[in-house]
Order: structure tokens, then sequence, then C-alpha cells
């Protein structure tokens, strides 16, 4: 099958990066499609968590992180002088491994983005929270409990509240470095059936160490290995008939 | 020889109780001398403005309204720079800079209270006298010297408190986009508010407390300060100045005083116990109506703040 032609929202070409002496991403050339779900699979340490952050810069919070080569969003470089990186990470949103509510309200948790971006205020912001918690499938558990700590909800419901935090700023693209590593089996599910539905609106590239997860959700998948991109290509392809005997190797579980 | 844990733990059990019982013999010892005087006197004389030992009279308003007026003036100048010091250490500055700059506000920590004192009477007096005007043995000269001297307290507690923020917050907040003052005023600081609260009532402690640093710049007139530039006498000042010839009534009065202290200290302390525990999120400070199409002048106003 071949490769679907599609609009390309993220691009590297020829990305390498260092963090001090330790190369974590060799020579990736790699096209993310628009709202499309893109799933990065490979060994811990292969380098899937630093791929996913190079799109929002949170790397530049590394100490001794160099990166090198094409990045770009939207055919706009990322790695230039004068990049405002607010406004790319309110475009580019993120969402963590584990949930990281901040102690503050279920409230002020959502519409975080929308203050700080000054988007919205006032009665806005009730509005932007019911529909970022509705579309998350928050409102109806929490309407009545805005005000409670975000510390005292499940797991889930923070997972959930992360991902309402996100899309507040109305993003073009999420970034989701295994969202449901924290969570229960019931509780994966239920998340991943929320991505589904937030992959028609958002392009989502998606970090997990899981491949049935990656079988499930996605429409495209990455193999990386000791930082190389091995194969990306359609999920169906990468898994039944991957070009190259890596992937092959790792997918019918042959090492990892 | 290996000695057995049960008796090593015994032992270091007795030793830390040691130092409650320090705590509760003080206590003992100072109300087992001062409160009997209390009661002779009745309280309101004792919290009268007429302080004249010799004359059998012993009122403490005066110097209680001192060590106020110098702890109030003390938190205001170092509450804003002790906090703004931590946040600089903790959030800010290059690991360069801390290194140099942690171990400085140490050593300011060790610097003898006298030296404080000193310094205070070869700077800041001739300053407040030359710009200012008054005698400049005063109120503000204390409250200036005190500020410093809090300084390492505040600082010191409000780190770690800042230190104890989880990197995840942070991380979390700066992903959306906030710039990293967004991210220290709005996720940081509200998340080590208890530990800042903390920081700020022992430094409140520590300016109570403080003794030679203040008898050296206050001035000591036992008088009501009409303005910061009016000489005063705290509570501290008047223990070191008259424990050494002090006899009789004269002298419990001196150890009632110690009760005062005593008790004010103690609850600043207990208040910062209470405010390290408690970590709950602000509530929203303005709930109207959930229902997102009303409009807004049908809400619910919010509700007045009455002043205690």
């Amino acid at each position: 099958m071949a490769d679907v032609p599609r609009a390309a929202k993220l691009r590297t070409d020829g990305l390498n990066v260092h963090y001090g002496d330790f190369h974590a991403l060799k020579n990736v050339t790699a096209v993310i499609g628009e709202r499309r779900l893109t799933a990065l699979i490979g060994p811990s340490g292969c380098g899937k968590s630093t791929f996913l952050r190079v799109f929002n810069r949170m790397n530049d919070r590394v100490a001794g992180c160099r990166v090198e080569g094409i990045v770009e969003l939207d055919g706009q470089p990322l790695y230039r002088r004068g990049v405002d990186i607010e406004a790319l990470r309110r475009q580019v949103g993120m969402v963590f491994q584990r949930p990281n509510p901040f102690p503050l309200s279920i409230f002020e948790n959502v519409v975080f983005g929308p203050r700080i971006h000054a988007l919205a205020a006032g009665a806005e912001l009730e509005a932007v929270a019911e529909r970022c918690l509705g579309a998350v499938g928050l409102w109806d558990d929490l309407k009545d409990r805005l005000d409670d700590s975000a510390l005292t909800i499940t797991p889930e419901q923070m997972q959930r509240l992360c991902i309402a935090r996100a899309i507040a700023v109305e993003p073009d693209v999420l970034l989701m470095d295994e969202p449901c590593s924290s969570l229960d089996p019931i509780a994966t599910l239920r998340i991943e059936s929320l991505m589904r539905e937030l992959s028609h609106r958002y392009t989502i590239l998606v970090v997990t160490h899981n491949m049935q997860q990656a079988a499930r959700i996605s429409d495209d998948t990455g193999f990386l290995l000791l930082g190389e991109l091995v194969e990306l290509g359609p999920t169906a392809t990468v898994f039944t008939r991957p070009r190259d005997r890596r992937t092959e190797d790792y997918v019918t579980g042959g090492f990892g | 020889m290996r000695l057995p844990d049960k008796v090593v733990e015994r032992a270091l059990l007795l030793l830390a109780l040691s130092s409650v019982a320090v705590l509760a013999s003080i206590a003992f010892f100072i109300v087992r001398e001062g409160a009997p005087l209390i009661y002779r006197v009745g309280l309101s004389n004792f919290f009268s403005t007429d302080w004249h030992p010799t004359a059998g009279r012993f009122g403490i308003l005066f110097m209680l309204v001192g060590s106020l007026a110098v702890t109030v003036g003390a938190l205001a100048l170092g509450v804003p720079l002790g906090i703004s010091c931590a946040i600089v250490l903790g959030e800010m500055a290059p690991p360069r800079a801390r290194r140099i700059l942690k171990p400085a506000i140490e050593i300011l920590a060790g610097i003898p209270s006298v030296v404080y004192g000193f310094m205070g009477i070869v700077v800041v007096l001739p300053w407040i006298r030359e710009h200012l005007g008054g005698p400049g043995a005063s109120g503000l000269a204390a409250a200036v010297i005190l500020g410093i001297m809090i300084l390492p307290t505040i600082i010191a507690i409000s780190l770690d408190a800042l230190e104890a923020v989880p990197m995840s917050y942070r991380d979390g907040s700066l992903a959306m986009g906030a710039t990293e003052w967004q991210t220290v005023r709005r996720v940081v600081l509200p998340a080590a508010r208890s530990g800042i609260v903390a920081a700020v009532i022992l430094g409140t402690g520590r300016a109570v407390g403080e003794t030679m640093a203040v008898v050296m710049v206050a001035g000591n007139a036992v008088q009501l300060p009409h303005s910061p530039l009016d000489p005063l006498r705290t509570l501290t000042a008047n223990l070191a100045l008259e424990m050494g010839y002090a006899t009789g009534d004269h002298r419990a009065a001196l150890f009632a005083t110690g009760i005062v202290l005593f008790l004010i200290v103690l609850s600043l302390n207990g208040a910062a116990g209470l405010a390290r525990r408690r970590r709950r999120p602000r509530p929203r400070p303005r709930r109207t109506a959930s229902v997102a199409g009303v409009p807004a002048s049908e809400r619910i106003p919010p509700s007045p703040v009455s002043d205690p």
C-alpha cells in the first residue's frame, strides 16, 4: 500500500539531537500528517520522547541539549532565532506521562492557558471550561466540583483534565507522551477512544510503549530504534508488511 | 560489639526527649517566676502604659507596641526582599550564581546579632539622622536591621518550599506556553504558598525575639512612638536592659514579660507548623453561576469581604 498523500503538519529533515555527548536522534527525516494520529513506538531510550519534545521545544529545558537539522510546523522553521516559543507552545500542546494538573482548582486548571494567553476573560472563561471539560467527557462529572482542588480527582480524570487544559488554547497539534502509562486498563481504553475522537480535530503525535495501543488507535506509526527513525508509515503497513527487518522483528516480538 | 537496635533506639529517644524537657523547664520556670506577679497586679495593669518598676507599676504596653511596630516594619522590608531573593535563587538564577549566592545567605544567618547592631550604629543611624531627621536611634533603624536579619530565615524556608514544588508543574505550565514569570506567579508560588507562609511566620518569630541588635539601635525610650523616627523600646530590649539590676517584683515583672514573649513565639511557631501542613489550593475568588448562557448581571455577585 502506497502512502496516502496528505498535508504535512510537522516535518523534520536531517534532524539530529545531542544531549552532551549522547546522540539521541540520528538524522531523522519524517512527515507527520495533518489531523492524523501518529504513534511512536520503540524500546525505552530509543528517542521517542526526545522526538516528541522537539516539536514544542521542551528540549530547550534540558541543559546540554543541541538540536540540528530542519524542524518545521506548517512549513515554518521552529529552530530559528526569533521564534516565539510561547506562541509555538500555544499552537503545539502537550500531555505528559504522569497527569500533572496544577495544584489549583479544576476550573483554574482548564482556564490556565486562556488566561495566560489572554484569549478569554470573565464569563467567557466559564464557557471555555464547559466546552473543554465537555470535550474530554468530564463536564457532567465535575461541573459541580469546579472549585475543588484538581488533586482530589481520580488519575484518569486528572489526565482528562490535562487534555482539557491543553485543548483550551485551541492548539493545532497535541503531543502526548505515554498518556496512559500511569492509568489502569479500563481508563486506558477510555482515554484511547478520547484520543481517537480528538484526532478528527487535531494533529496528534503520541508516544507509547504499548504496541497494541499503537495498533488500536493510530493512523500512522513510526518505529524508532537507538535514535534512528527506522520506519514511518500507515499503521496497517507498519504492523503487517513492514519494509524494514528491524521493524518486523520488533512488532512480532522478536526483541525489545 | 554490636549494640542491639532496641538500645540505640531508646538512647536516641531519650536524647531527643531531653530537648523537649529543656523547653518544658523553660516554660515552667518563667511561668513560676512571672505568673504570680501578673496575677497580683492584674491583667489590665500589666498591659497598661505605666512602666515605673521602682514605684511598683509594671505596665508593658509601650514595649509591646514597640515590639509589634519593629516587627511589622521588619516584615515590610524583609518579606518582599526575602521572597524575591528565594524566587531568583530557586527559579531563575543560573546554577553558577546559585553556588555563590546560597552560601552567602547562609553566612548572613551566621553573623552574630551584635555585629548587625554595630553595623546599625555606624551606617543606619547616621544615615537616618542626616537624611530623615530625628535622633537616628529609632523604630525605623531597628526595623531596617531586623528586616535584614530575618532574610536568611525567610529565604531559606521559602527556597525549600519552592524546591519542593514538583518539576512536572513547571513543565506543564511552560508547555502551555506560559513564560517563566507566569509559571512562577501562577503555578509555582501557589504550590509553594504554605511553605512561604511558614517562612514569613518563622521570620516574624525571629524579629519578635531578636534582642541585641535592637537594643543597640532602637533608642530604648519607654514611650509611645509617634513616628518611625522616634526611639522605642521592645519587650526583649526591656528584658536585656533591666534584668541585670532588677530584684523582687521588678524581676518578676521581667519574667512575666518573658511569658508574653514565649507565648507569642510559641503561637507563631505553631501557626507556621499548621501552614506547612495545610496544602489546599486557593478557591476560585469568584464562583458565579455555572451555566454559561446566563448574563453576568444576573449572576450571583461576589460576597462582600467582611473586615474583621
